[in-house]
C-alpha cells in the first residue's frame, strides 16, 4: 500500500513536502501501524504516538482531509492512497508534530477543576446517580485536539475563542451536581467571542473519536447563560 | 557554553498519577514543583487504567481495611512488606475521598455513594465471601482519575515542563542528588533543573516485552536513572501478565469485565477456571489466571484456528450492564478484536502488564539503599512513587485494583515528607561538573555519526529476547540462554547508531535514550528472575515448581555494576496488627 505524508524539518528543510512510502499491510492495521512502518523505513519522520488503544489522546492527525485518531483508525475505512498531514490550523514544529499550546491554553482557560466553597465531609460528596450521568458524554475527552483543530471558529480566533473541547470541559464542570462557581463559570464565557464564536458548524462533532458532542455542551451553556439571564 | 538552568524546591520526573498527586501536595503547600514530562501530562499512562481503585468504603459490601490488607499480603504471596501495605490500606480510604473531592467522576451507587465493584483476590473476613472493593469511574478510573490531578494541579499553579525528556539525575560534590538533567524534545537543547528534592515518577517498563498493554512511553527510564545512580532495583522478577489483553494485540480488557459477572472459557465452552480455583473461579488472583489460561492453551483446549487463546464471555450480562459498566471495553473489543461483547466472546491472552518490583522505598516514598550487613539508609533527598517504585506493596503479585491505590497513596504521602524535607534542607545544593558531564555524555553519544545498528532493529531484538526468554515460562536453561543473549545485546549497544541527527522534535533520539533505558531494566528482569530458584506469585518456574519460604522469603536487589544480586529480609512485621504468617495460597 502507498502512503503520502507531510514532511517537514526545520533544521533542513526550507519547504513542507509530501513523502511517499510503500508499506506492507496487515488484517485489522489501523493508522498508528502504519505511521510505525514509515518511521522504520526513515527514522527522521516524526510523529507523537503512545497508548495504542485511543484513551491517551496522542496521535491526532489529518488523513484525507478528515481529523482522526491514528491509533483507532482502520486504513480499510481510509480511501487509497491515504494522504497524512498535520492537524489543520496548528503551527507544525516538525512532520506530523504540531504547536498545541494554544489549545491547551484554552483548555487552562475555563478553570477545568472542581470548585468548592463549603467545607469538604467526611466522606464521598453525595451524587445520585441521574446527577452522575450528566458528566456521561463530557468527562471522557481525551484532548486529542481533532474537534478543535476542525473548528472554522477556532481557525480564525484560536487566541480568543475557547474552541469545542475546552467549552466541552467548561459545560462538565457546570453540569456537575457538585460544583459550586456556576456564576463565576458563565460570568467568564460572556462577551462576543470565548463561547459565542461558536456558530454551530458541528464539525466538532462529526470528527471527535470518542464520540462526543460539544456542540451539544456549547447549546447547554446558552441555555443556562439565558436561564440566568432571565 | 553556559547551559541554562531552572531552580525548584522539588523536582517531579513524571506525570501519572504519582507525579501529580504528589505535586499538588507540594504546590499547594506553596512550594515551587516543576514536573517533568515527556508527553503532556494527560498522555501519562495512569490514562488508561480502567476497572478501578480500592479502598475499604464497604458501600457495597461489609469492608475493613484489614481484609484489603489481608487479601494484598495473601495476594504478594508473602513477599509484600507488611508495614507498607498496612499503610497503604489504611490510607486508601482518607485517599479516595480526596480524590472524589478533587472532582474525579466516579459511578455512583442509588444512595449517591461511590460505585464499587468485585475484582480478583479479593475477600471478605480473611478469605471469606467475595468483597466489591474497588471504586470506579464505570472502566475509565485512570482517565478520570489522571484528568482531575491535572485540572487541580492547574489551579495549583505547579510549573509543567511539557515533552522534556530526564537525561539523568545530577549531584553536588558530596553525591547528594541536586537535581536532572533534561532534554526539551521540540528544540533539542538540553536544560539543568536544580532542586532540593527529587521525586522519580517516571511509571512502568512493560516496553522491554514484545506484547504488553503498556503504551510506547513506558520504558522504564525512572528505573533506569536509579540504576545509573548506583540504586539496586528490588523485586524485578516479579513482572504480571494480565490474564485478559486482546489475544495476538495486548490491549487490555480489565479485571472488571470478571467482576461484573464476566468470565472465561476453552475451546469446549467450559469454564475452566473453576478446575484451577474453585472457590474464586474467575476472580482468582491474576497470576493464578494467566497461569490457568496458559496452560489451557498448552494442553489444547485453546480457541481460534491455531487454538492460541481462550474466551472472555460477557453476553449473558445484557446490554445494559455492558454499556453502563463497560463502556470503554465495549469500544475496544469493536475497535481492536472485531466483536461486540454483549452479542459474542472477546478473544483473550495473557498480557505483560505491570511491574511489582522497582526502586527500593520506605513507605514514605524515600529512596532506601543498602548499607551492609542488612541495613539500610535513605538516599537524602531523593524519592521514588508509583509503578517504577517498590515500597514494596505488591510483593510476588499485586492484586488489581491495587496500582492506582498505590500511585495515589505513595505520591501523596511522598508529596508530604518532601514538603518537610524542603523545610529542613532549604539550601540548593551546586551540581558538580563531573556529573553533569556524565550525564550529558548519554547525549553526546547519540551525535556519532556513521554506520551501526540501527535503534530500530536492536529494539525489536531485545524486547522479543525478553519475551521469550523472560516471559511466562522461566526454566533454568530459557533463561540463562536468554541472559547470554542480552549479554551480546549490550555489548552491541556501543555500535547503535543514528541516522538522524537534527535537534527539533527528534522522536528517533528520544527512542534511541529510551532503548538504552530499557536495556539497563531488562537485564534487572533477565538477571533477578535466573536467580530466583522458587516459584513465587507471578515468578513461576516448571523446574522450581513450589514456594521456597526457608530459602527465599526475601527480596532481591539488582544492581548493574556486574550484574550482581544481594537480597533482603521482607518486613513482616506491620504496624499496629498481628503479623500474617506464609501460608498456602489457595483461591
Amino acid at each position: 500500500m502507498r502512503i503520502s505524508v507531510y514532511r517537514y524539518n526545520p533544521d533542513t528543510d526550507k519547504k513542507p513536502r509530501m513523502q511517499d512510502y510503500e508499506v506492507k499491510t496487515f488484517q485489522g492495521m489501523m493508522l498508528r501501524d502504519v505511521l510505525l512502518e514509515v518511521k522504520k523505513q526513515d527514522e527522521s519522520f516524526s510523529f507523537r504516538h503512545s497508548c495504542g488503544e485511543g484513551v491517551c489522546g496522542s496521535d491526532a492527525v489529518n488523513a484525507n482531509g478528515r481529523n482522526v485518531l491514528a491509533c483507532v483508525t482502520p486504513i480499510s475505512e481510509l480511501k487509497s492512497p491515504i494522504l497524512v498531514r498535520p492537524l489543520p490550523g496548528r503551527p507544525v514544529i516538525r512532520d506530523l508534530v504540531v504547536d498545541m499550546s494554544q489549545f491547551y491554553e484554552q483548555y487552562r482557560a475555563v478553570k477545568p477543576y472542581l470548585v468548592r466553597h463549603d467545607p469538604a465531609p467526611e466522606q464521598e460528596i453525595l451524587q445520585s446517580p441521574e446527577e452522575r450521568d450528566k458528566l456521561d458524554g463530557l468527562y471522557e475527552c481525551i484532548l486529542c485536539g481533532c474537534c478543535s483543530t476542525a473548528c472554522p471558529s477556532f481557525w480564525w480566533n484560536p487566541e480568543k475563542f475557547h474552541g469545542p473541547a475546552a467549552l466541552l470541559q467548561a459545560w462538565r464542570f457546570l453540569a456537575d451536581s457538585r460544583d459550586q462557581a456556576t456564576e463565576e463559570r458563565l460570568d467568564a464565557l460572556e462577551g462576543p467571542y470565548k463561547l459565542f464564536r461558536c456558530h454551530s458548524i458541528m464539525n466538532c462533532v462529526e470528527v471527535c473519536p470518542k464520540g462526543l458532542n460539544p456542540t451539544r455542551a456549547i447549546g447547554h451553556i446558552k441555555e443556562l447563560m439565558l436561564d440566568k439571564g432571565l | 557554553m553556559s547551559l541554562p538552568t531552572r531552580h525548584f524546591d522539588a523536582l517531579i520526573i513524571g506525570a501519572g498519577g504519582a507525579g501529580l498527586n504528589a505535586a499538588l501536595q507540594l504546590a499547594s503547600a506553596d512550594l515551587r514543583v516543576a514536573v517533568v514530562s515527556k508527553v503532556f501530562p494527560t498522555r501519562s499512562h495512569t490514562v488508561a487504567a480502567q476497572g478501578g481503585v480500592n479502598a475499604a468504603l464497604a458501600n457495597v459490601l461489609p469492608d475493613s481495611w484489614h481484609w484489603h490488607m489481608f487479601d494484598t499480603v495473601k495476594g504478594s504471596d508473602y513477599l509484600g512488606d507488611q508495614d507498607a501495605i498496612e499503610f497503604m490500606c489504611r490510607e486508601a480510604i482518607p485517599t479516595v475521598y480526596e480524590l472524589e473531592h478533587a472532582g474525579v467522576p466516579f459511578s455512583r451507587l442509588d444512595d449517591g455513594k461511590i460505585y464499587q465493584r468485585a475484582f480478583g483476590g479479593q475477600s471478605q473476613n480473611f478469605g471469606g465471601d467475595q468483597a466489591a472493593r474497588t471504586c470506579a469511574a464505570a472502566d475509565r478510573t485512570g482517565h478520570a482519575i489522571l484528568h482531575t490531578l491535572y485540572q487541580q494541579n492547574i489551579r495549583a499553579r505547579t510549573h509543567f515542563f511539557d515533552e522534556f525528556f530526564a537525561l539523568d539525575l545530577v549531584r553536588d560534590a558530596e553525591g547528594v542528588v541536586c537535581g536532572a538533567l533534561v532534554l526539551e524534545i521540540e528544540t533539542g537543547e538540553p536544560l539543568l533543573i536544580e532542586s532540593k528534592a527529587t521525586l522519580l515518577a517516571t511509571g512502568g517498563c512493560g516496553q522491554v516485552f514484545r506484547t504488553t498493554s503498556n503504551a510506547h512511553i513506558n520504558t522504564g527510564d525512572g528505573m533506569a536513572m536509579a540504576l545509573r545512580a548506583g540504586v539496586p532495583l528490588m523485586d524485578m522478577e516479579f513482572f504480571q501478565f494480565h490474564p485478559t489483553g486482546i489475544a495476538g494485540k495486548g490491549m487490555l480488557i480489565t479485571e472488571g469485565t470478571r467482576g461484573e459477572g464476566g468470565y472465561l472459557i476453552n475451546k469446549n465452552g467450559e469454564r475452566f477456571m473453576e478446575r484451577y480455583a474453585p472457590r474464586a473461579k474467575d476472580l482468582a488472583s491474576r497470576d493464578v489466571v494467566s497461569r490457568a489460561i496458559v496452560t489451557e492453551v498448552k494442553e489444547g483446549r485453546g480457541c481460534g484456528e491455531h487454538g492460541d487463546h481462550v474466551m472472555l464471555k460477557l453476553d449473558h450480562l445484557g446490554e445494559s450492564v455492558v454499556s453502563k459498566r463497560l463502556p470503554g471495553i465495549r469500544e475496544s473489543s469493536k475497535i481492536f478484536a472485531g466483536v461486540d461483547p454483549v452479542v459474542e466472546p472477546i478473544p483473550v491472552f495473557p498480557t505483560a502488564h505491570y511491574a511489582m518490583g522497582g526502586i527500593p522505598t520506605d513507605r514514605f516514598g524515600r529512596v532506601a539503599m543498602p548499607a551492609g550487613q542488612g541495613s539500610e539508609e535513605v538516599v537524602v533527598g531523593l524519592y521514588a512513587a508509583g509503578e517504577c517504585a517498590c515500597a514494596s506493596v505488591h510483593g510476588a503479585n499485586r492484586l488489581g485494583g491495587n496500582s492506582l491505590l498505590d500511585i495515589l497513596v505513595f505520591g501523596r504521602l511522598a508529596g508530604k515528607d518532601i514538603i518537610d524535607f524542603v523545610r529542613e534542607n532549604p539550601y540548593q545544593r551546586g551540581t558538580d561538573s563531573a556529573s553533569l558531564d556524565q550525564a550529558m555524555a548519554r547525549l553526546t553519544r547519540w551525535d556519532q555519526q556513521g554506520e551501526g545498528i540501527p535503534v530500530a532493529q536492536m529494539r525489536a531484538d531485545f524486547r522479543k529476547c525478553m519475551e521469550d526468554h523472560a516471559g511466562v515460562f522461566r526454566t533454568e536453561e530459557v533463561m540463562q540462554e536468554g541472559f547470554e543473549r542480552l549479554c551480546e545485546l549490550r555489548e552491541r549497544m556501543p555500535e547503535v547508531r543514528l541516522a538522524d541527527h537534527s535537534k527539533v522534535f527528534n522522536t528517533a533520539r528520544i527512542e534511541a535514550l529510551e532503548l538504552e533505558n530499557m536495556m539497563d531494566v531488562g537485564l534487572s528482569i533477565a538477571v533477578s528472575a535466573l536467580h530466583r530458584q522458587e516459584s513465587r506469585g507471578a515468578h513461576s518456574r516448571p523446574d522450581y515448581p513450589d514456594r521456597d519460604d526457608q530459602a527465599w522469603l526475601k527480596h532481591s536487589l539488582y544492581s548493574k555494576d556486574g550484574d550482581r544480586m544481594d537480597y533482603k529480609p521482607v518486613r513482616t512485621k506491620p504496624l499496629t496488627v498481628e503479623s500474617f504468617p506464609p501460608k498456602e495460597r489457595v483461591y
